[in-house]
């Protein structure tokens, strides 16, 4: 665990990304392949589901600590993270047993599940006790998952792919999918061992960047093919051999969360990649996001779940046919050889169709009618573009319609997480219905950090009530949030949920009073339906 | 003692106490203000008249400026103010801190100001004093702030900037002008003897601090180093304002690091984006807290500023008198941009 310590410790003390790299290019290089795996397993965001219920994971330190429970409530509110938290509220009791290497530790930690609360308890206790406190906090980390040290997914691939001495595309390819963290797999990450290609590892997504300027900088509109940002749940539907996956962006496995998909998928053949969006969608149109979320929320998907929310893969792109790689071929042709693939599969799975216009012009007014259709924008692609990895700027835009927005009084607070540790940062806005204050959104992001420590010293002294970690405050200071949709929402008080809620500004100009009205965003609602 | 008036009470301009005719660390301009240190929340200018420690005075003469009518008073010695009989004891904050001693008819209060017990070897230790009431600051009232000791702390500080020398880099170290800075050197010079480059802010406090007999590494003014000098491989210490200012372009390729309690704390410190951060504090730790409050035999516990609700609460569960006395104090605030000083040069 000190090696793996050192690690995090390394990528921790450096705001530099390239220091960073060439601190895991070094740890890598001398590394165990057993724990060279499980780090990276780490970095690129795996965990280990049901470790350990948080629950009892508090308990545990409040019987190793003999602080009480809101001892450790305050103090998580002041760390903002649990792992932390834990670590430096239970001391270290020195039972030193010597240094493990991190796989000999992943060994113990994965039988948790397997012992009774007691068991479990008196293991944490046990292994608290052995581990010095930096190790214990990393070590917390493994067991609550949230293992991020400031490291993208991009960073560790490039320190990985100089390591293995190939193209980070190829090692980014490599890691796609799912992989057990084992030394034979590590060295197969490595290239020392091939053939053993997984039939269902997806491709990196390629991503298009937000255009911030106008379209008319991108040139001739007849380069270009505009299609809609479809507002669903980006995935890669494979067909290798017996093969049937769908995966989402976030490398999940969805397969069986989209029955209708992958029995459409079954009809592909052999060796096909399809990328597009999961949408739910009815007859000819999308249905709202809304309706995705609650089917994804069903544990079951019976026959009415299925009837209710039908979901599609609506395809843009084709990334493998006849096992070939098409990846580095222009879109245009990719497109036409697309269109060709889905066309039997209708309606689970059917073609994004291109967005027709003579010049930039019509392309805007097809955007401004984005929001009636369901779609976030337009996006847009050089017909001659390539396939890439991660998202650069240039062959892929992403032009969506302005976000709609409200004026809302901040009146709860809540402390952070991570950078925002400690401080109020965690904002709930309400809008006014019948004089009273009707909380709508929760934001989290869009004030500079001279705005967050202003607005963090008021909350403090303005505090009407503490409800454990929450404060209610004053009703004074108004914000324009910016949302990307409202939807009826029967869980919340107001009626409505928001999407993307996020904060524009702050407007000193306004006061409460001047706040928009819950009649205001009932309005929206009728628009959007 | 139920019924009594209590000795000192919250007051838009401070706390003040009714028989002595005074108000303990003002916020705002008043007749006669006593100085428990000269932090810029404590000390701040526009008063009549102040009192304070001998040692502070150079300190406070620079900051409330030429004008203001400063008295001083030696670490003990008993004054008769009004009604009451005040004496200052030491703080171990800073050079000069003090806690303030206030007996009336018998009743003594006991104001720490801000203070620690780790020891410091630039200024006097702290002295716990028998009261009925103690009147303590929380800054760091939550069991997660635990200090190291100091030489500890100080061997890292020195390993980093060996590190940051093998590099060929700058090494700037954020750290409060007075106080902190001076606390580095003096730990350091038992390390090293090599020179440090010094912030505009920063030498002042550190001149007063040498003449007063504190014994520093060698120091220069970063204004002062040679055309085209790079700092590479130099210590450069610098106040937490001036991170991100265009004064650091003179620093290129530099690695950073904070010196503060607050770093004890992983998301504070990637907050204040500094590449390291030194848990260095001149604030009581949890257990100095408790082992202070237990020390002064304090029946009566007033908590003035920092997590005081925790510590409140902690003392009334083991069956103390203890509660929140609001002041405008801040201790070692988690600032990004310190509270600007007066007559501090950039």
């Amino acid at each position: 665990m000190r090696r793996f310590a050192d690690l995090y410790e390394a990528i921790d003390q450096t705001t530099s990304t390239n220091r960073k790299v060439e601190a895991m290019v070094a740890w890598f290089r001398a590394a165990d392949p057993a724990d060279a795996a499980w780090a990276l397993w780490f970095l690129t965001g795996n965990r280990i589901k049901r470790l350990v219920p948080t629950r009892e994971l508090r308990s545990a330190a409040v019987a190793a600590s003999g602080y009480p429970e809101w001892m450790l409530a305050e103090s998580y509110a002041a760390v903002g993270d649990l792992a932390e938290t834990l670590a430096l509220l239970v001391d270290s009791l020195a039972d030193d047993e010597g240094d493990l290497p991190l796989h000999v530790w992943m060994a113990r930690v994965v039988t948790l599940p397997t012992l009774d609360a007691a068991e479990r308890e008196a293991a944490l206790r046990r292994w608290w006790a052995a581990l010095p406190r930096r190790e214990r906090y990393v070590f917390n980390k493994l067991l609550t998952g949230a293992f991020r040290v400031g490291v993208s997914h991009t960073l560790v691939v490039r320190a990985l792919a100089e390591v293995a001495g190939v193209p980070a595309a190829t090692l980014a390819h490599r890691l796609m999918g799912s992989w057990a963290p084992t030394a034979e797999a590590w060295r197969g990450l490595l290239g020392e061992e091939q053939g053993t290609e997984d039939l269902s590892r997806p491709y990196p997504f390629f991503l298009a960047s937000p255009l911030e300027g106008e379209p008319a900088s991108l040139g001739d509109p007849a380069a270009w093919l505009a299609e809609w940002k479809w507002d669903g749940i980006r995935a890669q539907v494979i067909r290798r051999e017996g093969t049937i996956a769908v995966w989402s962006r976030g490398e999940e496995l969805v397969t069986d969360r989209f029955p209708e998909v992958a029995t459409a998928a079954a009809r592909l053949p052999s060796g096909t990649v399809l990328d597009g969006e999961l949408m739910a969608w009815r007859g000819e149109a999308p249905l709202p996001f809304a309706d995705l979320q609650t089917r994804i929320g069903r544990k079951k998907l019976d026959k009415r779940v299925l009837d209710a929310v039908p979901v599609a893969l609506v395809a843009f792109d084709v990334l493998e046919a006849d096992g070939v790689d098409l990846r580095e071929r222009p879109l245009s042709e990719r497109r036409a050889r697309l269109a060709e693939i889905v066309a039997p599969l209708a309606p689970a799975v059917r073609l994004s169709e291109e967005v027709r216009a003579p010049d930039w012009e019509g392309l805007a007014t097809h955007r401004q009618g984005a929001r009636e259709l369901g779609v976030e924008g337009l996006l847009l692609k050089r017909r001659d573009s390539a396939y890439g990895v991660g998202r650069p700027r240039g062959p892929w835009w992403k032009w969506k319609v302005a976000p709609l927005t409200m004026d809302g009084v901040l009146v709860y607070a809540q402390a952070g997480h991570g950078k925002r540790a400690g401080l109020y940062t965690d904002y709930t806005f309400a809008v006014w219905q019948d004089g009273a204050l009707l909380p709508v959104a929760k934001a989290y992001s869009g004030l500079t950090n001279v705005e967050i420590e202003e607005l963090d010293r008021w909350i403090r002294r303005h505090t009407v009530e503490k409800f454990g970690p929450v404060r209610s405050l004053e009703p004074v200071h108004v914000f324009e949030i910016a949302f990307e949709g409202i939807a009826p929402s029967p869980r919340h008080k107001s009626g409505v949920a928001v999407r993307f809620p996020r904060i524009l500004r702050w407007r000193r100009d306004k006061a409460a009073a001047d706040a928009d009205t819950l009649a205001s965003l009932q309005a929206l609602l009728r628009v959007q339906a | 003692m139920g019924t009594r008036e209590p000795l000192l009470r919250p007051t838009p301009a401070g706390l003040w106490c009714e028989p002595g005719g005074f108000y303990v660390d003002p916020w705002q301009p008043v007749e006669r203000a006593v100085l428990t240190h000269a932090h810029a929340d404590h000390a701040r200018p526009g008063s009549a008249a102040y009192l304070a420690t001998a040692p502070s005075l150079p300190i406070l003469r620079r900051r409330l400026g030429p004008d203001a009518r400063l008295e001083s008073i030696a670490y003990g010695e008993v004054r008769r103010i009004g009604d009451v009989d005040v004496s200052l004891h030491p703080a171990g904050h800073v050079l000069g801190s003090a806690q303030l001693r206030i007996a009336h008819q018998g009743e003594v209060w006991v104001v720490s100001g801000d203070y620690k017990r780790a020891p410091d070897p630039t200024c006097a230790a702290f002295e716990p004093v028998p009261c009925d009431t103690f009147v303590t600051e929380a800054t760091f009232g939550l069991p997660i702030y635990r200090w190291e000791p100091p030489e500890r702390t100080a061997a890292e500080i020195l390993a980093w900037w060996d590190t940051t020398r093998a590099a060929g880099r700058p090494a700037v170290l954020f750290a409060y002008a007075l106080g902190k800075a001076q606390r580095i050197l003096a730990e350091l010079a038992r390390l090293t003897d090599r020179e440090v480059y010094l912030h505009g802010a920063i030498a002042p406090i550190v001149d007063i601090y040498r003449e007063a007999g504190v014994a520093m590494l060698p120091t220069r003014l970063v204004a002062d180093a040679p055309a085209g000098h790079r700092f590479a491989g130099d210590l450069v210490l610098a106040t937490p304002g001036s991170q991100g200012s265009p004064w650091m372009k003179r620093f290129p390729g530099a690695e950073t690091a904070l010196a503060s309690g607050w770093m004890r704390v992983r998301g504070t410190r990637r907050r204040h984006s500094v590449d390291r951060g030194f848990v260095l504090s001149d604030h009581a730790d949890w257990p100095a807290l408790l082992d202070t409050v237990a020390a002064s035999g304090a029946e009566r516990i007033l908590v003035t500023h920092g997590s005081t609700e925790p510590l409140v609460r902690w003392l009334c569960e083991r069956g103390l008198d203890a509660r929140t006395l609001p002041t405008a104090w801040e201790g070692e605030g988690d600032v990004i941009v310190e509270t600007p000083t007066a007559g501090a040069p950039g």
